[in-house]
């Protein structure tokens, strides 16, 4: 049996993080002799899906908060605690990792009780690896959270918590059941959208699926019933029966809302009906992922693709590589903005390259975030200096112990592209951040323009703050002048706002590429070469007379400092 | 386009347009150059009749396959042949001649190093056959010749080089540039001396760092400093080309520099793309053989290539090379030559027009020349050959 059990996906084992949510049902039998029977939640903990974890939160009576003893408090936990905390959980908090040498759990149930602030004072100890404390945590579950409430007589009342596609069986639907009793064989309804449906079966995870009869009030299960696209099944959706179904749906149903868009082209041009179909079949599995297709004038056909947030674009991206073997181009993130237009409608603009004529425009409005970072108080002062450069607005610093809570409004866009990794290498990676949307504000936004040897070059098109554009354009103008390749002519390089340039390059030609020495027994070498040139053209998207490398259109737009 | 049964016979002569010749590869040196990633081996004791008797095996076999040609050229490379005896050297002139009637002016050249010893080797050479030495002299200054490697001083290789133009009428040297801390002005003024000394060729190589020699290691530990950027090295080269037009020693290759009726035939065999057969260790070749060429590779240790020769063949297994390839082939060699390329040659290999996009591309640029059927790399060319041949051959 592998040892990390409810992370199925390659990518979750790999990363060490939760994606779907699963679940598991236990009969345990209590030091008080009596069997009880535990529904289990695991859920994802990253902010791009704090959506699905307030769903989670929800359908259980309580949390356990399981914090890691050699790492401490992240920014992530506090987000996941709140929610736990506004679902009106009882919290019972955990200290894993006790094996490990490294762990201080003194220390870290310390900060919890200054961090979070909840009573940390009975923490329990355990290590899922050896086994210690585990038995302590069945009890607490069993003492200390609250039994599930619900009428088995009432109407069939029951949350989707999360739902996944099967091959075999279609999609399979997660189920928490509030109120009456679940049958197989029984007429379902979807509340959202009045979809009706068949029950096939119904089953719960122990942890393998297991065919049950029924399925009443306090019970997590599975049903399946025939449906094909995960797009049918919305988390947080009420189902209930047919007929004689529910009044209310359950409060706080959301439909999820794409915050991140990217462009995503196959490196071989070849490939775009295979990419096609993987982003179709991906999108059969995941209702949070929106596509439509896009053509660029230097990347080809590809697709406009809209995430829940940075982690499930490269999720995605990620999973189209390796598990249908297609390379991608993946295109600078970018938000959603709202232009205002003169004549008083909004539109939504997913791609700078779509940005409508300036003449037209009354202003533009960008999203907002609330950012929360910890961070150890030796780099205090460069996450502050980050902050600040990407138009950060401090809103908030605590200390708790020797760290750092820093509360910053940024503009998404400063956060969506390298904003994780910048953190990263200032922290050496010692600081942990979580964000939520707080909603659209106006600022003096344009769209810069890159050209290459005097064309314009779509995809590299961005939305950039009026009064940084200069230093932006340099930057950008810059890095291409390292990443393009020098060819046989000079090359110039310009960023420019409108017609105006604002910043440029000139990448000079090409001086000496030549063997010097090729005999009889040099031909095959330098055949060798040919190829080699051949194939690294291949990787080269052509523009006009120029040939960009393919990392060009992430690398140009990455800040170093 | 010529019909298939036509095109058959013209490719089965295509190699004529090169000539036929005779590579053979000596693997010794008495010290290994820290820039030189030829097939080349350090040993205390060599059995020259051992070696005399490999090749003579090789020959037999070799031109049992290819018989009825007329031989071109004959090339002893290495490694350092000056090493040979000048009997070993013999025997084998000897036995081709018995396998090949040599053409009336066939070019017999063998490479030499310029130290005393050799130098006394040249005249027993001359009377085995030999009619022309190229002598690595690389450097006219004592300080770079040492930082190249190199065992025998400027006083050596002046006095060698006299010999050796005492002993034959045609003798050619190579230099190397581009050298570390090498200003243009340094290089003007060796170069002056060469150019002086010059009887009627001269290979002018730029250091280039091979991956897999000591300068290779040092240069990717950081630790080989003072080398040419790419602008400073296509100086180098354009300086290279105008003093040797001062002195009517014309660039015909990339790197070698000739009177007008002196360019090596023999290298002329790989740059026009003939036929030659390649024996010793590591050895290439290419040879046509009932309309298909194909290319051979010798075994590459000494040691595994006697043994392989005993056991019948010095040869891996041959590759046929297919008719893109041949014309990707002709084109990578012969676009080093002012000569330039023939294009109905390469379009009758390659079985399709040149692309003209790519030719009137690099025309425009001023890299390439079309004219009266053939294609000449421009001055700006050749010194970014490679890219300009990529993008003629792009797919």
């Amino acid at each position: 049996m592998k040892q990390q059990l409810l992370d199925a996906m390659d990518i979750e084992r790999e990363r060490g993080i939760t994606i779907k949510a699963n679940t598991v049902r236990i009969d345990y039998k209590a030091d008080d002799g009596e069997t009880y029977v535990l529904n289990l939640i695991d859920t994802p903990g990253h902010v791009d899906f704090a959506y699905e974890v307030s769903r989670s939160m929800r359908a259980v009576e309580g949390s356990l908060l399981v914090v890691d003893s050699t790492q401490g408090v992240e920014a992530q936990t506090l987000a996941n605690v709140y929610q736990a905390i506004d679902a009106d959980h009882e919290i019972v908090p955990v200290l894993n990792k006790i094996d490990l040498p490294a762990a201080d759990c003194d220390r870290v149930a310390e900060q919890i009780e200054d961090v979070i602030g909840i009573d940390a004072s009975g923490a329990l100890r355990v290590s899922a690896k050896t086994g210690i404390g585990i038995k302590e945590t069945l009890e607490a579950i069993v003492k200390l959270l609250p039994a599930p409430e619900g009428t088995r007589d009432a109407p069939l009342k029951a949350m989707l918590v999360d739902s996944w596609y099967d091959a075999y069986l279609g999609v399979i639907v997660l189920v928490r059941i509030k109120d009456g009793v679940l049958r197989k064989g029984e007429r379902i309804r979807m509340m959202s959208n009045g979809s009706v449906h068949h029950v096939d079966r119904i089953g719960v995870f122990r942890p393998q699926m297991q065919p049950v009869d029924e399925l009443g009030p306090g019970e997590i299960g599975f049903l399946t019933a025939s449906i094909k696209q995960v797009r049918d099944t919305r988390v947080g959706d009420t189902i209930t029966h047919e007929k004689k179904g529910c009044e209310t749906a359950l409060p706080g149903f959301k439909p999820s809302v794409p915050v991140v868009f990217c462009g995503l082209f196959p490196v071989d041009s070849a490939q775009f009906e295979d990419l096609r179909d993987a982003i179709e079949k991906l999108a059969l599995n995941d209702a949070s992922f929106s596509y439509e297709m896009e053509t660029s004038a230097a990347l080809g056909f590809g697709f406009r693709c809209g995430f829940l947030g940075l982690l499930h674009l490269e999720v995605i991206r990620d999973r189209i590589e390796r598990e249908y073997n297609i390379d991608l181009i993946t295109t600078a993130p970018s938000v959603v903005y709202h232009v205002y237009m003169k004549d008083g409608s909004m539109r939504e603009l997913h791609n700078p390259a779509d940005m409508p004529d300036l003449t037209h425009v009354d202003h533009l409005e960008e999203p907002r975030i609330k950012a929360t970072i910890l961070v150890p108080d030796e780099f205090l002062g460069d996450v502050l200096k980050l902050c600040q450069e990407r138009r950060g607005i401090q809103m908030d610093l605590t200390y708790a112990g020797s760290r750092a809570m820093v509360v910053y409004d940024l503009p998404l866009n400063e956060v969506v592209f390298d904003f994780y990794d910048r953190l990263k290498s200032v922290t050496k990676g010692y600081a942990s951040f979580d964000y939520q949307m707080t909603g659209y504000r106006q600022d003096n936004l344009v769209k810069m323009q890159v050209l290459v040897n005097d064309e314009p070059v779509d995809a590299l098109s961005t939305m950039v703050h009026r009064e940084r554009a200069e230093m932006r354009g340099r930057a950008m103008v810059e890095k291409l002048k390292d990443l393009i390749p020098r060819h046989m002519f000079k090359i110039p390089i310009q960023a420019a706002i409108g017609g105006k340039v604002i910043a440029r390059e000139t990448l000079s030609a090409m001086r000496k590429d030549v063997t010097a020495k090729c005999y009889g027994g040099d031909v095959t070498r330098k055949k060798k070469l040919l190829e080699k040139q051949k194939a690294g053209k291949k990787k080269m998207r052509q523009f006009g007379k120029v040939d960009i490398p393919q990392e060009a259109f992430i690398s140009a737009l990455k800040m170093d400092s | 386009m010529p019909s298939a049964n036509s095109s058959m016979a013209v490719l089965a002569g295509d190699w004529r347009n090169g000539g036929f010749g005779l590579y053979v590869h000596w693997p010794f040196c008495e010290a290994k150059c820290p820039y030189c990633d030829f097939n080349s081996h350090v040993v205390r004791l060599i059995d020259q009749t051992a070696w005399a008797n490999a090749y003579l095996r090789e020959l037999d076999r070799v031109a049992a396959e290819i018989p009825c040609r007329v031989l071109n050229s004959i090339f002893f490379g290495g490694g350092t042949p000056s090493l040979m005896h000048p009997d070993t050297v013999a025997t084998v002139i000897e036995a081709a001649r018995r396998h090949w009637p040599f053409a009336n002016d066939i070019e017999i050249t063998l490479e030499a190093n310029p130290g005393s010893v050799e130098a006394g080797r040249f005249a027993g050479y001359r009377d085995g056959g030999v009619n022309r030495v190229s002598i690595g002299i690389q450097a006219l200054n004592d300080p770079d010749l040492r930082r190249l490697g190199r065992i025998h001083s400027v006083a050596e290789a002046r006095a060698a080089f006299d010999i050796a133009r005492d002993c034959f009428d045609r003798v050619s040297f190579d230099l190397i540039y581009a050298r570390q801390d090498q200003t243009l002005a340094d290089w003007e003024a060796e170069l002056r001396q060469a150019l002086s000394m010059a009887v009627d060729h001269l290979s002018l190589y730029q250091l280039t760092i091979e991956n897999g020699t000591a300068f290779g290691d040092r240069y990717d530990a950081g630790k080989l400093r003072g080398l040419p950027d790419d602008d400073r090295a296509a100086d180098l080269y354009a300086l290279t080309q105008a003093v040797s037009a001062e002195f009517g020693m014309n660039r015909y290759e990339v790197s070698n520099h000739a009177h007008p009726d002196a360019p090596s035939r023999h290298n002329l065999i790989y740059w026009r793309y003939g036929d030659y057969v390649g024996i010793g260790p590591g050895a290439h070749g290419r040879i046509t053989l009932n309309g298909q060429r194909y290319a051979t590779e010798a075994h590459r240790a000494p040691g595994a290539w006697l043994a392989a020769v005993d056991n019948g063949s010095g040869e891996k297994p041959r590759h046929c090379i297919d008719m893109a390839d041949q014309a990707d082939e002709y084109a990578m060699m012969s676009l080093r030559l002012t000569e330039g390329m023939d294009i109905e040659r390469y379009q009758t290999l390659a079985n399709r027009p040149i692309r003209s996009n790519a030719v009137d591309k690099l025309i425009d640029l001023g890299m390439i020349r079309q004219d009266q059927g053939r294609i000449f790399v421009q001055d700006q060319g050749f010194m970014i050959l490679n890219a300009v041949i990529a993008e003629l051959l792009a797919d």
